[in-house]
This record gives C-alpha cells, sequence and structure tokens, in this order.
C-alpha cells in the first residue's frame, strides 16, 4: 500500500484530509459500522444514517427513544434502546424488532455471534438468542456491564460488578465465573478465542487467559476505556482512553503479561475511538479535539485524515474489505474516505 | 477539558425515610407547570401518578471504587443510566434521583466526584432530604439511615407538619439541627413547598458557597451565636437560648471551624488531605471558605467522605474580613483533634 507510505521527511504529516467525503449526518452520532459497502451511522436517538459510497444518506427509523447499544457482523446492526426494544437493521434499511423486554426496560447491551445468535441485556439479566431454539435467559447478581460471544462454540461472556460470567447457553453445566474486584463495563474475546478482556469503570483494563484463569492487569490510562480493537490476526489490541493509541500485545502465550503496551500516535488529545484495519497492520484513531490519524502499527507512521478543531470522535470503522474507512464526531460531522 | 457548570444538567438527589413523602414531592415537582422537563431515576416503578418516558428505574447498585478505600463507592446503575441519558440530552432539562427510604446518599454524591464522564455532563445540585416530622424522632434513634439522610442534606424538607403539635415540631427541629444545622429547612403539609427551594440549589457548586452559617428557625434569626459548638459534651440534652431547645446528637455531630488569622496553605492542604484520608468514614460532609496568607483570593472546598473537591473562588473584596470558616458534619468526629491540627495551620 503505497498510499501509507509517510515518507521520509516525517516533519510534516501525510494528509488524505483532502480525499475524505465530508458528511452531514445532521444528528449527533454515537457508533460507525458497514453493512457492506453502506456506512451506517447510529444516532444517540431514534434514526440510523445509512450512506452509500457514493455519500447518498438515507435515515432508517430504528427506535422511538435513545440508541443504548449496537452491535454488528457486517450483514446486520443488532440495537438497543431506551424503548425496551431489541431490532435489527440490514443495508437496505429494513429494520426487523428482534425483542421486546415485557418491562419496557432499557436494553444495555446487544452482542452478535458470527453464526446469527444474538444476545441482549436488560438490566442483571442477559437474554441469548440462537438459530431457531428459544429464547434462553441468565440472571448475574448485578446490572450487565457487557456482552461477548466467544468466537467459537455458543459462549457468552457477561459482564458485572466484581467479574464475568460465562455462560453456555446451550449446555446443563453451571456457568463459571471469572472474578475481580470491580465494575466491569466492557468485554472482548480475543479472536483465537484465548483470551477475555474486560474494560472496567476505573481507568484500566482487566484480562484473563481462558487456558488457567491467569490475571492480567492493563492499567496506567488517565481515562476510561471505552473503545477497544483486534488488530488483523488478533496479535494486539488497540484502545482508547489515553492521549496515545495504547496497544498491547497478544501475540506470545503469555499475552501481555509482563510486556509494555506501544504507545501510538500521541497528540494533545484523549484517544476516543480506534478501529484496526481488517487485513493490515494499521488503524484508524479518533481523538477528543476530532482528529482522525490512520496509524501504522509496525512503526507508528501517521497519517492525518481529519484535522482536529471537532467535536470528539465518537467511532470508526472499516469496512470488510478494508477499502473505505467511516468516521463520524458526536456531533455528526462525518466523513467517509476511499482507500 | 471542564466545562462551564452552566451547560452540565443539574441533579438533585431525593431523600427520606420510608413514607416520609418522597413520592408527594416527586409528583408535585413533575405535575407543577413549571415548563421544565425533568428525567426521573427511581427505585420503584408505578408511584409516580405522572406520566413521563424518561422515568428510569434503578437498582440502587452500591460499587466500591477499586482503591482500597471502602467510603469510596458510587452508584454503579447511576454511571450506566446517566450514561444513557445523555443520548437524550436536549429532551430534559434536570435531573431527579430518588433514593430508597434506607438509603445512604453518599454513593449518589460520590459518583459525581468520581466518575470523568458523569462529570463532563452532568452537576449534583443539592441532596434534599424528605422528613416526617410525627415520625422523625423516632427514626433519628432506631434507623441510622433516618441520621445519615438528615446530617447529608442540603434541603431538609419537614413534612406533615400539619400532624404534630407546636411543641412536637420545635422538638423535631432541635434534633434535627443537633445533627444538621446548616441545610435550609422548609416545613410542610402534603411537601407543598417552593419547587424554587427544592431544585436549582447549587449547593455543591464551589462558586456558591458563599457563608457557612447555621441555619436558624425561621430564618430571620440571624443573629450569630455559636451555640452548636465547643460544648464538649455528647450527652443527650437539651437546653434553651430565646426560647429555642438545642440539642447534641449521641452520634452524629457538626462541628465549625473559625479563624480570623490567615492559614498556611502549606500546612493546611495536607491537614485537610490526611484528615479526610484517616477520618473519611466518619465524616460526611465537609465544606470551607479559607483565607490563605500571601493570597488575595478566596479558596473554596467541600468534600463528601475522602472525597474533596476546591478552588480559589474569587479575590477578596476590599473592607470582607478575610476569615476561614470550616465545617463539617460526622458520626462521632475526633472534635479535640480536628480543632487541633486546624489550630496548628494558622499562621503565627
Amino acid at each position: 500500500m503505497k498510499e501509507f507510505d509517510p515518507g521520509q521527511n516525517a516533519a510534516s504529516i501525510v494528509s488524505v484530509t483532502d480525499r475524505v467525503r465530508p458528511l452531514a449526518i445532521g444528528m449527533p452520532v454515537t457508533s460507525v459500522h458497514f453493512l457492506g459497502d453502506i456506512a451506517a451511522f447510529v444516532g444517540a436517538e431514534e434514526s440510523v444514517a445509512l450512506v452509500s459510497a457514493e455519500g447518498g444518506i438515507s435515515l432508517a427509523p430504528v427506535h422511538s427513544g435513545g440508541i443504548l447499544c449496537a452491535a454488528t457482523d457486517g450483514a446486520r446492526i443488532v440495537m438497543g434502546g431506551d424503548d425496551g426494544k431489541v431490532v435489527a437493521l440490514d443495508k437496505k434499511g429494513e429494520v426487523t424488532l428482534l425483542a421486546t423486554d415485557a418491562k419496557r426496560r432499557w436494553i444495555d447491551n446487544v452482542a452478535l455471534h458470527s453464526d446469527g445468535a444474538v444476545a441482549w441485556s436488560a438490566g442483571k439479566t442477559a437474554y441469548v438468542r440462537s438459530g431457531k431454539s428459544e429464547e434462553k435467559f441468565f440472571e448475574v447478581p448485578s446490572t450487565v456491564g457487557g456482552l461477548a460471544f466467544a468466537p467459537k462454540g455458543l459462549r457468552l461472556a457477561i459482564a458485572h460488578y466484581n467479574g464475568v460470567t460465562l455462560w453456555f447457553p446451550n449446555m446443563a453445566a453451571n456457568a463459571e465465573v471469572l472474578e475481580w474486584a470491580g465494575s466491569h463495563l466492557g468485554v472482548v474475546f480475543s479472536p483465537d478465542n484465548k483470551f477475555l478482556v474486560t474494560a472496567m469503570h476505573e481507568p484500566a483494563l482487566h484480562g484473563w487467559r481462558l487456558a488457567d484463569n491467569r490475571h492480567m492487569r492493563m492499567t496506567g490510562y488517565p481515562g476510561r476505556v471505552r473503545s477497544l480493537s483486534w488488530s488483523a490476526g488478533g496479535k494486539a489490541l488497540a484502545t482508547s482512553g489515553a492521549d496515545t493509541v495504547i496497544v498491547w500485545p497478544f501475540g506470545s502465550k503469555d499475552g501481555p503479561m509482563g510486556k509494555e503496551p506501544a504507545m501510538l500516535a500521541p497528540l494533545q488529545a484523549r484517544v476516543s475511538a480506534v478501529a484496526c484495519h481488517p487485513k493490515q497492520d494499521i488503524l484508524a484513531a479518533g481523538y477528543s479535539d476530532g482528529t482522525v490519524l490512520m496509524v501504522r502499527l509496525t512503526d507508528g507512521a501517521e497519517i492525518l485524515v481529519r484535522r482536529n478543531g471537532g467535536a470528539q470522535v465518537a467511532g470508526l470503522a472499516w469496512n470488510a474489505k478494508g477499502t473505505q474507512l467511516a468516521f463520524a464526531a458526536d456531533d455528526g460531522e462525518a466523513g467517509l474516505l476511499a482507500l | 477539558m471542564a466545562e462551564p457548570s452552566s451547560s452540565k444538567i443539574p441533579v438533585t438527589v431525593l431523600t427520606g425515610y420510608l413514607g416520609a413523602g418522597k413520592t408527594t414531592l416527586l409528583n408535585r415537582i413533575l405535575s407543577e407547570n413549571h415548563g421544565k422537563k425533568y428525567a426521573v431515576i427511581v427505585n420503584e416503578f408505578g408511584e409516580i401518578g405522572i406520566d413521563n418516558d424518561l422515568i428510569i428505574g434503578a437498582d440502587e447498585e452500591v460499587f466500591e471504587m477499586n482503591n482500597g478505600c471502602v467510603c469510596c463507592t458510587v452508584r454503579g446503575d447511576l454511571v450506566r443510566i446517566l450514561d444513557g441519558l445523555m443520548k437524550r440530552k436536549g429532551k430534559f432539562d434536570a435531573i431527579i434521583v430518588e433514593t430508597t427510604g434506607l438509603a445512604d446518599p453518599a454513593p449518589v454524591a460520590q459518583t459525581f466526584f468520581v466518575d470523568e464522564d458523569v462529570q463532563k455532563h452532568a452537576r449534583l445540585d443539592a441532596v434534599v432530604t424528605v422528613a416526617d416530622a410525627k415520625w422523625l424522632n423516632d427514626r433519628l434513634k432506631d434507623a441510622p439511615e433516618a441520621k445519615n439522610q438528615i446530617a447529608f442534606a442540603d434541603v431538609i424538607v419537614l413534612n406533615k407538619t400539619d400532624l404534630v403539635s407546636r411543641a412536637e415540631l420545635a422538638e423535631v427541629e432541635a434534633r434535627i439541627r443537633a445533627i444538621n444545622p446548616y441545610a435550609k429547612l422548609h416545613r410542610t403539609e402534603r411537601c407543598q413547598v417552593k419547587l424554587s427551594d427544592v431544585l436549582e440549589r447549587g449547593a455543591f457548586d464551589l462558586d456558591r458557597i458563599l457563608e457557612l452559617e447555621p441555619e436558624f428557625l425561621d430564618g430571620g434569626d440571624g443573629h450569630d451565636h455559636d451555640h452548636h459548638h465547643g460544648h464538649g459534651h455528647d450527652h443527650d440534652h437539651a437546653h434553651s437560648h430565646g426560647g429555642l431547645k438545642h440539642y447534641h446528637d449521641e452520634d452524629m455531630q457538626s462541628l465549625s471551624l473559625r479563624s480570623d488569622k490567615p492559614l498556611d496553605a502549606t500546612k493546611f492542604m495536607p491537614w485537610l488531605q490526611n484528615l479526610v484520608a484517616s477520618e473519611g468514614q466518619k465524616i460526611l460532609r465537609s465544606k470551607g471558605i479559607l483565607a490563605f496568607s500571601d493570597d488575595d483570593d478566596r479558596y473554596v472546598f467541600q468534600g463528601v467522605h475522602m472525597m474533596l473537591e476546591g478552588d480559589h473562588q474569587r479575590a477578596w473584596k476590599e473592607g470582607e474580613a478575610r476569615e476561614s470558616r470550616l465545617v463539617f458534619i460526622g458520626r462521632e468526629l475526633p472534635e479535640q483533634m480536628i480543632r487541633d491540627g486546624f489550630e496548628g495551620c494558622i499562621t503565627t
């Protein structure tokens, strides 16, 4: 990829800002996804803006209130709202109602499995619906902070206060609990299924090696980590929460234990969103001052995608082929970059 | 990074023992024709008689922070709910958090001190405690939660005053004042209180810490006699000043410190930090207006248990007495130790 070469003279950063197609989404955006080549900007309330590669914007109404969570498998986005509904949206803009909470509680978290299973949570209860089988639920001791499906098998990680519960919805066996004091608000499996990592309420990550449940403490962040992204191949975990992109090494069997993270693309602003390229060792990072950079993981070389000055970057996403990058700020100012 | 506090959404914490009238006050706030929209975080759905799509059920989950301090607790559910509510910014003007009757207000307040994201968008406005004029005396004896709620309050709505005699009312007010002489107290029937007396109080706003004088009954009684302090005995007795009864609560007190001489900031700051670090579990609320030597600005601080925040507020005005004043409200406060420590910070 010649385009990414920052050249010998690194004093002036390479910029592709002139190749970005600016988009005015017209509503606050909270996350960005791709459905095929359609960029989807999930609003804070009610709607998702679907944007074609040519820049045509159409609004898909999905909830009758705030949109609290969203997850995608590339074919659909599943969302939960404060209207108590779980809905799915496809690239044609068609909305399917998946579930309605009987008490109209907030749907705080959603997760999607590559085989089509969907999980969501309301309060302390996590629900799973997979294929033809009926809905199953599991209650944890405190409010669910995050959900993630393991890459293999039907296993759901449910993050909560003082740990994570690993639940096999189709097995009678007891759920396994990974304990760690504190409030766990997000959870991800490594793509090789060997590690589980949570983002805590404190500015820290916590991890477990699943083979032996060994703990991994990843601390030192000035702010809460809200965005996590595995590099292509899953050898590194890029994270927000500091004034550099913090990248933890997961290439060896010990993961980041006893190792220092890489600190890339330092700015005078907090990293607010990260998204790794699906195929190459490149990531996109958004900052609290509105800056968007592309960063090469191997040497930290940077390319400017969006200048600072706007609202905090709310989300970033690559399409599956890695040929398009979409980003949006809190205020709905967004952009699309074709590579 | 810090946004001006005016752009942040004010949050009122509504507390009070079971049956005191919290829900009555809440329904009044929501039904009054004030042109404002409130998001309300409640523990019991269904008690609210007003249709409002911004009523959110909470689980009152109290989480310990991972910093080894047992009194550093936050409301985990509140962090999550405020996060979700901020997606609907613009749909409401203020937030009211109703706690259960047995709740300690501290974790709610501390949530606003420790959570960066909460702090960015919302600000704690005041802790409003509804108290039952008929039953509060009994609850103060048998329910530590009720005492906590009185001690923590910025505003006390003393409700159901129609159910007690004048003498009983005077008695319960004196009991309240023994615990918390600084809160604004309003006598009500069926929570008939002006909404401006309970909302938009700015009680946690450093810029609005103007004076730290005890509130007197009827408000007009503004003469300054320091009768709440310095008696040095803590058994339960009543005595009379100008017709008002005064009590000393056995385990919950307020302590007021004052100095006309400037404080040495290099001594005072470490002393205060150490004090709340070691005695923070006992100290529910603290506030101060401070005059430091070689500093032309008023310094103000406030705290909840171990958590403190402080800042220079403004320059001392010409002719204004440069007096330092501190107030602590807490349980079994080590009074002599605090007084001695404070004396040691006065510039000699």
